[in-house]
């Protein structure tokens, strides 16, 4: 044993037995806080490495930024592509001028069945406004009935196409002048 | 198609046969128009239309490769055009009969005229109207002037005979339709009797001694100066003479109208409430230098350009390097003819080192000028006759 034994009879028996266990419940209590202390170390250990990509789990799909959005839809349309035909630089689908955004390749096709695309591109207006040219072509220019896809079209028109403010004259626009040196 | 496209094409079914969607017309290279200088800027391959910028029309008379494009339809294919048996029938409810003509009729039965003949699209300027118009956005450069040789219509008109309640004379041309559809009018527009009947207004089949290019009408078309040049119909093949106001399509509604009282921008404005545009509004254009010149301060500056007033005559002619604060006499030339463009130059100093803009403002002969800011909206963005800018730096 680990400790001098008392009188050899059952009462110091007792004692030391009820003596042992109680010693050997601290040793275990011990033990248990130390493995304790482990576990939440590697929990937190991997929650440092994993944590930023676990938060996702529980909060949904992390909404993306622009750019990575961008960068989306431009794979997206690239797959979609013809064997590379389709170039897309900075957003913008090459052929056609078109903004690549959600909607895009609708207005393409249905767009572009009559009229260029730069029909589209150089104008500028409102979900109403684009509206009311659908209507016109309706009425005038032989367009089809657009069914549910014409809110899609108006969508992606009104978001990529959308007035500015000019005031009754814009300004010269300095930036985009090429400046050269007269000779005289 | 729609494989190649990267989408289906949506109602393909309606798509006529034969017909390739714009999309996938486009090959990399930037569009170039048959017969047309590089340098117009195209707004639109389908239907064509494309603008020349003020320093490219610097010439007294605009070469016929860099008079603008203002196409509706398609062009008839140039294959399929035999100028020896290209007819024009005129008829109508108020013309005395039918008759038809070819080239050579017309060349060899009136006397022949060429003038110099200023065409202006009513939609010129409409890229800065705010809020913005639908359309083509042209800027500055939907305007020319050419020596046209033709025919006078009012000479052919009374060949034909007309009626005592004729009108109107509307036109109708060998383009076709964007849809493909081979039945459908693509601009069917006209002029009153009074301006048909004037000296000026001619069936032309030459543009500066040449033939009229492809996509400004060859090979027969009229020329209405001073008015919207969508009354000067190419690829002419049928006149008729109405007894009230032509109903064609790009007639009525709201096509080459403004509102007959002025508005607020942005008013939704009924057709009943929309007149015909007639003549175009005093304006001017400097065409040399090419904005964005630098010059030492040293130098002084030469401009020149053109200037036009619809039906009318341009009186005088200003330029102003301050904002608008004060203006400068330019020297102004008479035109070659009526309706004709003028020239103008003046030799400018400037008073210090900067930055300028050099705006040009011309008046007609009735005292009405160019505004410096943007004139009455209209919904349809027509006649913006805002003084032209240019940017200049001095160093």
């Amino acid at each position: 044993m680990f400790f001098p034994l008392p009188d050899d009879s059952k009462h110091s028996d007792r004692a030391r037995d009820r003596f042992n266990e109680a010693w050997h419940r601290m040793f275990m209590a011990v033990i248990n806080a130390v493995k304790l202390v482990l576990v939440a170390a590697s929990i937190l250990l991997l929650y440092l490495w994993l944590g930023p990509a676990m938060e996702g789990w529980f909060q949904g799909p992390t909404p993306l930024t622009p750019q990575q959005e961008q960068a989306m839809l431009d794979a997206r349309a690239e797959r979609a592509s013809d064997a590379g035909q389709e170039k897309i630089e900075d957003g913008i689908h090459v052929a056609t001028g078109l903004k690549i955004a959600e909607g895009w390749e609708l207005v393409r096709t249905t767009c572009t069945a009559c009229h260029s695309a730069a029909l589209v591109t150089q104008n500028r207006a409102t979900y109403e406004g684009w509206e009311e040219m659908i209507r016109w072509m309706q009425a005038t220019q032989g367009l089809w009935d657009l069914g549910d896809t014409e809110p899609r079209i108006l969508e992606y028109l009104a978001n990529n196409y959308a007035p500015d403010e000019t005031g009754r004259r814009a300004n010269l626009n300095v930036e985009e002048i090429e400046w050269y040196i007269l000779e005289l | 198609m729609g494989a190649a496209l990267g989408a289906p094409v949506v109602f393909g079914r309606y798509f006529p046969p034969g017909m390739i969607p714009a999309g996938l017309a486009y090959a990399d290279a930037p569009f170039q128009i048959p017969g047309k200088h590089p340098g117009l800027v195209v707004l639109n391959d389908r239907p064509v239309n494309a603008e020349t910028p003020p320093h490219l029309l610097d010439d007294r008379l605009t070469p016929n490769d860099l008079f603008f494009v203002r196409n509706n339809g398609l062009p008839p294919r140039e294959s399929t055009i035999d100028p020896s048996t290209w007819t024009l029938t005129i008829e109508g409810e108020s013309a005395e009969r039918s008759l038809s003509f070819t080239i050579d009729d017309l060349k060899q039965r009136f006397t022949n005229h060429t003038y110099q003949l200023t065409l202006e699209c009513g939609g010129n300027g409409r890229s800065e109207f705010n809020p913005p118009a639908k359309g083509n956005q042209w800027s500055t450069g939907a305007v020319g002037c050419a020596e046209w040789t033709g025919v006078r219509l009012k000479d052919v008109l009374n060949e034909v005979g007309i009626k005592a309640d004729a009108v109107y004379v509307g036109y109708y041309g060998r383009d076709t339709h964007i849809s493909g559809d081979a039945e459908k009018v693509v601009i069917s527009r006209g002029v009153p009797i009074a301006k048909a009947m004037e000296d000026e207004t001619l069936i032309a089949w030459a543009m500066n001694g040449k033939d009229l290019p492809l996509y400004n009408g060859y090979p027969l078309r009229l020329v209405v100066g001073g008015w919207p040049a969508s009354c000067s119909g190419k690829w002419l093949s049928k006149l008729v003479v109405r007894n009230q106001v032509h109903d064609g399509p790009k007639m009525t509604g709201q096509s080459y109208r403004v509102p007959c009282k002025p508005v607020p921008p942005g008013t939704a404005v009924s057709d009943d409430e929309m007149c015909i545009i007639e003549s175009m509004p005093v304006k001017s254009l400097i065409t040399y230098p090419k904005t964005g010149a630098s010059l030492r301060l040293a130098q002084s500056l030469p401009i020149r350009g053109h200037a036009w007033a619809g039906d009318r005559k341009v009186g005088r002619m200003e330029y102003s390097i301050d904002f608008g604060q004060t203006w400068q006499e330019c020297q102004l030339e008479e035109p070659a003819n009526r309706l004709a463009w003028q020239h103008f130059s003046a030799n400018i100093r400037f008073p210090q080192t900067g930055y300028y803009e050099v705006w040009a403002r011309a008046t007609d002969d009735s005292g009405t000028a160019q505004p410096m800011v943007l004139p009455g909206w209209n919904p349809r963005g027509y006649l913006n006759n805002a003084c032209h800018r240019i940017a200049i730096k001095v160093v």
